[in-house]
């Protein structure tokens, strides 16, 4: 999916390793933010850098289990969230107050991630280097 | 210091752009370096050269395009991000280049600081 | 160092002032600018959860997003610093990280 896009800009980082946040707040279809960032990420992946994952307010609805597209004409990217492991991004973290307030539980996710509350969220965000949000 | 700049939304539905690029006159002004100024989501808009905004008010793009001619500004668009909204090299504003969204990824690794303008 | 946190769309709109004040730490700085002036309106629904969190956190307002708005400095919140172009600079230069609320 992302293919084009992996060009040999790969070792621009020249040995610097940075925490780099991905802060998701919108829900996925709606706008395209969802999409957008998921490439971000998995272009992220090719530089080797310490890469957090963050599902937060509407964003949490990005890893809503059993998603189908076909009925709104769109693609269903969300299969995309459990290839991240293959390309070593496993830091996915999601807030619980953002799942509370939204009718959700863990187990309505597709993939497997830290819960963390927005406490524990402000102070990892507080850790970063780099963040990128939408 | 560095600063890279994430440009997210186009220039007229939102002021991202113009916040992004007072905030970059602001910081070479000041004696800072830009990096980048990378554009993505409807922020590839901006480098749209067809645009004609009415001549009683700012012109975005054209403002971007002369803040690179002065300053050696290196303004990127996100080619993937681009090809969807019909940017291309053939309608792309003065100043600006198409290319992958590493681009991105290494302004943020080289860049003391980058600050993100728009959703 | 701490974290820069910016707000750019208006709390009457959106949760993005409500999330940031949510995740940012004691010691951060937030800058409301375009629409997020609004959050610091004396009298306005954000404007005691505001103060409270000024306490903790140094708040900015960009003066030149109040001017256009028709706004002047004495319809904010006391304990909000106005700030320049210049100065929103400064300040994502003087924190590690600026985290954007959109």
């Amino acid at each position: 999916m992302m293919d084009e896009d992996r060009t040999d800009e790969a070792e621009g980082g020249s040995g610097i390793v940075k925490k780099f946040m991905y802060v998701n707040r919108k829900a996925p279809y709606g706008t395209v933010y969802a999409l957008e960032v998921l490439e971000m990420v998995l272009i992220s992946a090719a530089f080797d850098q310490d890469v957090h994952l963050v599902f937060t307010d509407d964003g949490v609805f990005e890893l809503k289990k059993g998603m189908e597209t076909a009925g709104i004409g769109m693609k269903n990217f969300s299969n995309t969230y459990r290839a991240l492991e293959g390309y070593d991004i496993e830091k996915l973290y999601v807030d619980q107050e953002s799942l509370d307030e939204r009718g959700l539980a863990e187990a309505d996710l597709i993939v497997p991630v830290t819960v963390l509350s927005r406490a524990e969220m402000a102070k990892l965000m507080g850790e970063m280097d780099v963040i990128l949000s939408a | 210091m560095k600063f890279a700049i994430l440009v997210n939304e186009g220039p007229f539905n939102h002021q991202a752009s113009d916040s992004a690029y007072q905030f970059a006159k602001a910081a070479l002004e000041a004696g800072h370096a830009i990096f980048r100024v990378f554009f993505y989501y409807d922020g590839v808009h901006n480098a749209n050269m067809l645009a004609e905004p009415p001549t009683d008010d700012r012109n975005v793009v054209k403002n971007w395009s002369t803040l690179a001619e002065d300053h050696k500004v290196d303004l990127v668009v996100c080619v993937a991000a681009a090809l969807r909204r019909g940017i291309k090299n053939d309608n792309l504003a003065p100043g600006f280049r198409i290319s992958g969204l590493g681009q991105l990824i290494e302004a943020g690794i080289q860049a003391d600081r980058l600050v993100t303008f728009g959703d | 160092m701490s974290l820069l946190h910016t707000v750019a769309k208006s709390p009457f709109e959106r949760d993005a002032l409500s999330s940031c004040l949510d995740l940012s730490l004691p010691g951060a700085a937030i800058l409301l600018y375009e629409d997020g002036v609004y959050g610091a309106l004396k009298g306005g629904r954000f404007a005691e959860r505001l103060a409270e969190a000024a306490k903790t956190r140094a708040l900015y307002v960009l003066g030149p997003d109040l001017k256009a708005r028709g706004l002047g400095e004495d319809r904010l919140i006391a304990g909000v610093t106005v700030v320049d172009y210049r100065g929103f600079v400064e300040l994502a230069a003087k924190h590690q990280a600026v985290q954007a609320w959109c």
